[in-house]
């Protein structure tokens, strides 16, 4: 194996926060400073890399919710019996510093000559490189059209919710629902998917990021609504939103 | 922990092959299916990682980290085609 | 150098009680992560046997058939090759010395096999003697799928994944042969007290 092919653009590196936003009572979004970080495409993620003084050692996921050109910024959801989100979203603080490797990823990603039109499905965390490609498109001032389907527990959950204002956004609430709301109330199905994805004859660009379980059926509704499954991008978080 | 795709292993895959490899088409052994990295099942096992097809289940690779190595059986794998693009986009 | 981060512990809690009793590189939970190679089997009960067998069937047991077999309480701490340890983790099953004490064999090893085609090597005296079971209850209740149940084969002298989750049988052997982390770099033998992670450890 080339060794020195290796080395350079996926060796690990020392992230510092910058600032740190809590989203909603579960999430923190975490803006980096990254030496070297020579940007990224939208949808991609980074590794990040925890060392505790006894050398113990945790590896997780986390996606890129920052736009090409803008700081390198992740959103974490807590687990409650996660090992890195608990410290992610309690403990760190602007001027703590861990590991990235990054940015990572060559399928589930956006780039502005890809087109449209482009129908996004997020579960829960799975906004987060939604926001990416959302962020993008806007920054272009691309023309493409954009719809998002976000699925959440309950009104709080709802990650960035004013910026999400801005776009063209269906919300769904899974558990609770705020008093007066007209919105959709349940998981997403079949018919929801009918309502709210693009038609398939628009040739749509999908996709569709959160739990498993949630990427699963949501995939497989749109390729049997008639999209393209080579135009259904998928990626998986963990049962419970993180990876 | 459930299953999660092959995106979750992009950066491992990265380190083991130099390269980009969640684009990289994998042909099952056992099946003959085909499909991106990023499509296939991906166990983080503890002990290793397990990919596996999404059509017949039968494992594809094992990574394993072994000390400082990485371990790798590409045994259930078919074929690997590395110059495979996404799929219709103009993904270069 | 890794940097490190200020404050993270992961999971783990200060070992309470006696250190001796974590083998080195270990730290205690009081969670019991889930880690699998494999989606979760879900074999029906009136479907599920357990067989020994060593080339031939020696012997298959039904659910209700090996229910029946004398079982006993276990309490023992458990140790993962991925460093978390639990103490005192409560079980109850039957004996291996029950279920080999049913055959005739001379075999000195064993392959344990699971649903999900999962496979890990002992020899034959790490599993007699008192020293593992097949284990259908977990702290009173029946094991939960995602945690091996129906049942389990439980070795806690040796690292965990030697306790094969949704295991079906014993295949006796003349010689030891690796199962599945075996074949992939992980150590033939595996004990803790040791540090036998990894194969040539």
């Amino acid at each position: 194996m080339a060794g020195a092919a290796v080395l350079g653009r996926l060796t690990w590196r020392v992230a510092t926060v910058t600032r740190v936003v809590e989203e909603t009572p579960r999430v923190r979004t975490l803006e980096l400073e990254i030496p070297g970080w020579s940007g990224h495409i939208a949808g991609q993620h980074v590794d990040v890399r925890l060392t505790a003084e006894d050398g113990y050692r945790a590896e997780r996921a986390y996606s890129l919710a920052s736009a090409p050109g803008e700081a390198p910024v992740i959103t974490v959801e807590r687990l409650e019996d996660g090992e890195v989100s608990p410290y992610l979203t309690q403990e760190v603080r602007p001027g703590d510093a861990f590991e990235v490797r990054g940015p990572i990823g060559g399928y589930f990603v956006w780039r502005p000559d890809d087109g449209g039109p482009l129908f996004l499905a997020a579960g829960g965390s799975g906004v987060a490189p939604m926001r990416a490609i959302l962020r993008q498109r806007r920054n272009i001032m691309s023309e493409v059209r954009a719809r998002l389907l976000y699925s959440s527990r309950t009104i709080e959950d709802v990650i960035y919710r004013a910026e999400l204002d801005e776009e063209e956004v269906v919300h769904t609430l899974t558990r609770a629902q705020p008093p007066g709301w007209t919105g959709y109330a349940r998981r997403v199905d079949a018919d929801l998917l009918r309502k709210v994805a693009w038609p398939a004859g628009d040739v749509p660009l999908a996709f569709v990021c959160g739990p498993t379980s949630f990427v699963e059926s949501v995939a497989a509704g749109l390729v049997e609504l008639g999209y393209a499954p080579g135009r259904v991008k998928t990626e998986r978080f963990g049962a419970t939103g993180g990876r | 922990m459930e299953r999660l795709d092959g995106n979750a292993i992009g950066g491992m895959l990265f380190y083991v092959f130099g390269r980009e490899m969640t684009m990289a088409r994998a042909e099952c052994g056992h099946c003959g299916a085909r499909g991106p990295l990023a499509e296939c099942e991906v166990y983080l096992g503890g002990p290793g990682v397990v990919v596996r097809c999404r059509v017949c289940h039968n494992v594809l690779m094992v990574l394993v980290e072994v000390r400082e190595m990485i371990c790798v059986d590409l045994g259930g794998l078919g074929a690997l085609d590395l110059s495979a693009g996404a799929s219709d986009q103009s993904v270069s | 150098m890794s940097v490190i981060s200020r404050g993270f512990r992961g999971r783990r809690r200060d070992a309470e009680d006696n250190p001796a009793r974590v083998p080195p590189g270990q730290s205690v939970t009081r969670d019991f992560p889930v880690l699998s190679a494999g989606a979760t089997p879900h074999t029906p009960l009136d479907q599920w046997t357990f067989s020994i067998e060593n080339g031939g069937l020696l012997r298959k047991w039904t659910w209700e058939e090996f229910r029946a077999l004398p079982r006993e309480p276990v309490t023992a701490d458990i140790h993962c090759v991925t460093r978390w340890s639990k103490l005192d983790t409560t079980w109850e099953g039957v004996s291996i010395d029950t279920l080999l004490d049913q055959v005739d064999h001379d075999a000195s090893f064993m392959l344990a096999f699971c649903d999900g085609g999962y496979t890990t090597n002992l020899p034959l005296e790490d599993v007699t003697g008192g020293k593992a079971w097949i284990v259908y209850t977990y702290e009173g209740e029946p094991l939960d799928p995602e945690h091996g149940g129906p049942a389990r084969l439980l070795v806690p002298h040796l690292y965990f994944w030697k306790s094969a989750k949704w295991v079906r049988g014993l295949r006796l052997l003349d010689e030891d042969e690796p199962g599945f982390w075996e074949t992939h770099g992980y150590h033939m033998y595996g004990d803790p007290w040791r540090e036998q992670r990894y194969s040539g450890d």
